[in-house]
């Protein structure tokens, strides 16, 4: 390969962001050797096997991978603002939308939730920690290095360009050339293992490590959800997992599984997509569910309406769900008799879906109702989501969806459950259990302009496509005629896109005010919160409970401040407490991964196998590991407990 | 605490299992190559005799009910066979229109 | 993880005694799970494409039933075997858990070269993995099972000479312990692999 194929070259924006990576790399490298905080970097975060702290490094990678994804998105609505634009041509049109989608759905939203999780479970269970600390860690690592490895595509070696969907024959070498779909399948792959991971591990966690008292149906609703999705998330991406292995062989080994001769059958690649798809879908939407449910509870000052209908309904979503994936190829000709009943079986997984609806209502009604920035965000996903969901059934009609099928009125109805869904619960989520990662509140009134930017340019962006949709507008189109009416519409949607990019803004604008001016969290709970993770301090003490707690109610704190005990923390009780100890190992392995990975792509097998070995020694090294973490002396336990106000 | 520990010092639950693999697998093998039924019997039959052979190994050799997750273990084993079922079948009947 | 991690419970066998244990345990059940999709997908790719087989050879071709019903025996006998090892360990006797495993090891070994000459008898009668669909699908199906054995192989190797080093203790049975449910598992697959692939195969 020459290496003017290796660099990708000839786009001004490819250059201006090479310039930018360039810079920020060198920064980054300055800042830290500057404030000489390298060892503080090793020590406090590349080996940490400590949830919260994990859980942060999702977030914040989210919050860049949303970055990302969301320049991606300006750029395609600059190209569609006006008809015959000529900002981008049709390749890189195909790239962005391709990136753009892959991204936001697989290295924005997914570990927008795990982050969430991860900071939020085992406080919410009254653990100290997950079932298996290091393969969590390894789980970030390897998420984080397959979203790396997805990210640089752009400046080495071409996107991928084949939509995030990467449909054969399309996908396949005789159309796409190139290395760009080489790092689809492996990136994904790569990040795709670490979130299967995370499944086992929460499941595991959620199942067997709950405090005394707290049973199944004692839960709180968020960990429920996590439940259920952690099953989806085991059942289904062993699915991905073997999708994307034989994209590879198609892509380097040139076997037949997807082409277009000697038995090859493309349309197997979309059905395989999809049974992994669709339950992927609510492995971000199911979290969000859960988090609207503990919002609302708090900020409407009621206990959940309906908990046990809720907690059916999400079990009766684990089944459904996998059964339900054809609705994504309706068109493909599949035969009135498979089509009808994909079309019901969605239809059926509407009803447990609504019945939710209700119970947040009823949870609402007569509440004395806090408007607060998470408040906020949990009241307008109702309706927005309703919007999204009534079009969802509306595709769901075999017969119809041949007039949807790939129009605007698809990009609008998935982006009004993806966005009012998922996006709306992160940032719900985001400030709701801020105090709990950083003992600061993120300030309010920031809040509430982001939120109103936000929410109003969402609806003025996506509003106008479904409309455009039945216009005719199709999907993935990278440019327009004047003569067919869209213009308007697709101005006013760029329009509102930039209201959303300047939520965006303010958003990241709020964390930095916040950092230097927010106020302090000093209680613990600074929301009058119903479950146990407001019973510790913030930010959380690193053994999360001095004591593990009795639980007796299904919203256990509430129970415990009603009577008027509160969470007391006995000094007479305290014992040592057992914790893991750091690891360099999951970040170095999963470096491993990510040159095996970056020599699948390019086909340089010897740098891929050498990998291959370093991954090898790893795990050999971690079976040979005798180490059995350390305690934490019941003195130090009293001095942490002391300096946060909660001990005695 | 379902976990045995008994010291039995002949494992018989083993041997039994080993014998009844062995025989299942010769019955599959009789009914595929020698029996002369139509396709669609052979396959029902090998099929359900491999479904048999499958729990065997998770009953008398994996001790699938053991410990105190044998309830966990088993719903996610029974769980992990429905998925497959809806995995395998609905492939074929979903492609079944260009196969 | 709780300090329960460090206490043991003298009445459950050793693999189970602690809570660190019993966690590993549940959770490689689980992985297991995950691991029965994953070959049903495959299952459902091959059983889709097997007969899509361009102009290459079929099945019935292909398949000759000796070889196969030597590397069944093979597996099924170091599945007992295995199951032997266990059996052993929870009567601590430690020579008899290190034959029955170095037996299982041996038996898989074998598994693994009748297979490696199946390939390469098809590969020599011009069936590779890039002949047609249904060789593409037959090849990662049985392939991605004998890299598990392989892999299971090296797992057990491990385990042996961790065995050697420290005798028994709760953390080397459950190692122990779990990698039997991994080898069983590894049977289970072969059986459907056996009836699915081959005896279908043949019929077909
Ligand atoms: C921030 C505001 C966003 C804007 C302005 C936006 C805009 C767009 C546009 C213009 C397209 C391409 C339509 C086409 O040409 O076919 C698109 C596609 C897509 N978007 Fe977004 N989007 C946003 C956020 C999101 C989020 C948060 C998600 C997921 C969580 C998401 C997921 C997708 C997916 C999956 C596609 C399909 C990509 C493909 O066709 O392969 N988007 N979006
Ligand atoms: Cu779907």
């Amino acid at each position: 390969m020459k290496w003017s194929e290796f660099f990708v070259t000839g786009e001004p924006l490819i250059y201006a962001a090479d310039v930018a990576i360039v810079l920020t790399v060198i920064g980054i490298v300055f800042v830290l050797t500057y404030f000489k905080k390298w060892k503080w970097l090793w020590d406090e975060w590349l080996t940490t096997v400590d949830h919260k702290k994990i859980g942060v490094m999702y977030i914040i990678s989210a919050v860049l991978m949303l970055f990302r994804g969301g320049v991606d998105a300006l750029l395609m609505r600059a190209q569609l603002t006006a008809p015959n634009m000529k900002f981008l041509n049709s390749e890189h049109y195909n790239e962005i939308f391709t990136t753009h989608g892959t991204i936001m759905i697989l290295f924005m939203a997914m570990p927008f939730i795990i982050g969430l999780m991860n900071i939020v479970v085992p406080l919410q269970i009254g653990a100290r920690d997950v079932a298996y600390p290091y393969l969590n860690a390894l789980s970030f690592w390897l998420f984080f290095v397959g979203a790396m490895l997805f990210n640089i595509s752009f400046v080495i070696g071409g996107s991928p360009n084949a939509g995030w969907t990467s449909y054969f024959p399309l996908a396949g070498n005789e159309f796409s050339p190139g290395v760009g779909n080489n790092y689809y399948a492996v990136a994904l792959q790569i990040s795709g293992i670490g979130t299967l991971m995370t499944g086992i591990n929460f499941l595991v966690t959620i199942l067997k490590m709950r405090a005394p008292g707290m049973t199944l149906m004692r839960m709180p609703m968020f960990t429920w959800t996590i439940l259920i999705t952690c099953v989806l998330i085991i059942f289904a991406f062993p699915v991905l997992t073997v999708a994307l292995a034989l994209m590879t062989f198609d892509r380097l080994f040139d076997t037949q599984f997807f082409t277009m001769a000697n038995g090859g059958m493309s349309m197997l690649w979309a059905n395989l997509f999809w049974i992994w798809g669709h339950p992927e879908v609510y492995i971000v939407i199911l979290p969000s569910f859960g988090i609207f449910s503990e919002v609302v509870s708090t900020f409407a000052r009621k206990r959940l309406f309906g908990y046990k209908a809720m907690v059916y309904s999400i079990v009766g979503i684990a089944f459904l769900s996998f059964i339900v994936w054809v609705h994504h190829f309706f068109t493909m000709g599949a035969g009135a008799a498979v089509n009808s009943v994909f079309s019901i079986t969605t239809m059926a997984i509407a009803v447990p879906t609504g019945v939710k609806i209700f119970n947040w209502l009823f949870t609402l009604r007569k509440g004395k109702i806090r408007f607060t920035t998470a408040m906020l965000w949990s009241l307008a996903f109702i309706p927005n989501f309703v919007i999204g969901g009534v079009t969802g059934v509306m595709l769901a009609m075999a017969a119809a969806d041949y007039q949807y099928h790939n129009s605007y009125f698809l990009i609008a109805h998935f982006h009004y459950v993806l966005i009012a869904g998922t996006v709306f619960a992160c940032f719900a989520g985001l400030h709701y259990w801020y105090p709990k990662m950083f003992g600061h509140i993120l300030n309010e009134r920031l809040g509430k302009w982001t939120f109103w930017l936000f929410m109003i340019g969402f609806n003025i962006c996506f509003f106008p496509m479904y409309f455009l949709g039945l216009m005719g507008m199709t999907r993935r189109m990278y440019t327009y005629s004047e003569g067919l009416g869209w213009t308007p519409l697709n101005v006013v949607a760029s329009v509102g896109a930039v209201l959303m990019g300047i939520g965006f803004i303010v958003l990241c604008y709020n964390i930095y005010y916040s950092a230097r001016y927010g106020e302090r969290d000093m209680t613990g709970d600074p929301w009058d919160g119903r479950t146990l993770e407001w019973a510790t301090s913030s930010p959380v003490a690193h053994y999360n409970f001095a004591i593990t707690p009795e639980v007796k109610d299904l919203d256990a704190y509430w129970e415990m401040k009603k009577s008027g005990k509160g969470f007391e923390i006995d000094e007479e009780k305290l014992k040592p407490i057992h914790m893991p100890s750091n690891s360099g190992r999951p970040f170095l392995i999963s470096i491993a991964f990510f040159f095996a990975g970056f020599g699948l792509v390019f086909k340089w097998f010897w740098l891929a196998i050498i990998a291959t070995i370093f991954i090898a020694l790893g795990l050999i090294l971690r079976s040979f590991d005798d180490d059995d973490g350390y305690y934490i002396s019941v003195d130090e336990i009293k001095r942490t407990e002391r300096l946060s106000g909660k001990g005695a | 605490m379902g976990a045995n520990h008994h010291h039995e010092t002949f494992p018989w639950k083993h041997i039994v299992g080993f014998i009844l693999s062995l025989v299942l697998t010769f019955i599959a093998l009789w009914v595929a190559l020698s029996s002369g039924w139509t396709i669609k019997a052979i396959l029902g039959v090998i099929v359900t005799l491999a479904v048999l052979q499958a729990a065997l190994q998770l009953f008398m050799f994996m001790h699938m009910t053991e410990s105190d997750s044998g309830r966990v273990q088993t719903i996610n084993m029974l769980y992990s066979f429905f998925i497959a079922v809806v995995v395998v079948a609905g492939s074929i009947w979903v492609m079944w229109f260009v196969l | 993880m709780a300090e329960a991690a460090h206490q043991y419970d003298e009445t459950m066998p050793l693999e189970y005694r602690t809570e660190e244990s019993r966690l590993n345990i549940l959770g490689f059940w689980i992985f297991l799970g995950a691991e029965v999709v994953l070959f049903a997908t495959l299952f459902a790719t091959y059983l889709v494409l097997f007969q899509r087989t361009g102009s290459g050879p079929t099945t019935s071709d292909l398949f000759e039933i000796k070889d196969v019903m030597i590397e069944t025996l093979l597996l099924l006998t170091s599945s007992f075997t295995c199951g032997l090892a266990v059996f052993e360990m929870r009567r601590r006797r430690l020579s008899g858990l290190l034959t029955w495993l170095l037996v299982t090891l041996l038996l898989g070994a074998g598994f693994i070269t009748f297979e490696i000459r199946e390939f390469i008898h098809y590969v020599h009668e011009g069936a590779t993995i890039q002949t047609s669909a249904f060789l593409s699908s037959f090849f990662v199906l049985v392939g991605t099972h004998g890299a598990h054995v392989s892999l299971g192989i090296c797992w057990m190797i491990l385990i042996i000479i961790q065995l050697l080093q420290r005798g028994f203790t709760p953390r080397t049975a459950r190692k122990v312990f779990i990698v039997s449910l991994y080898w069983h598992f590894l049977d289970v697959v072969w059986i459907f692999i056996f009836t699915l692939v081959y005896l279908t195969g043949m019929v077909m």
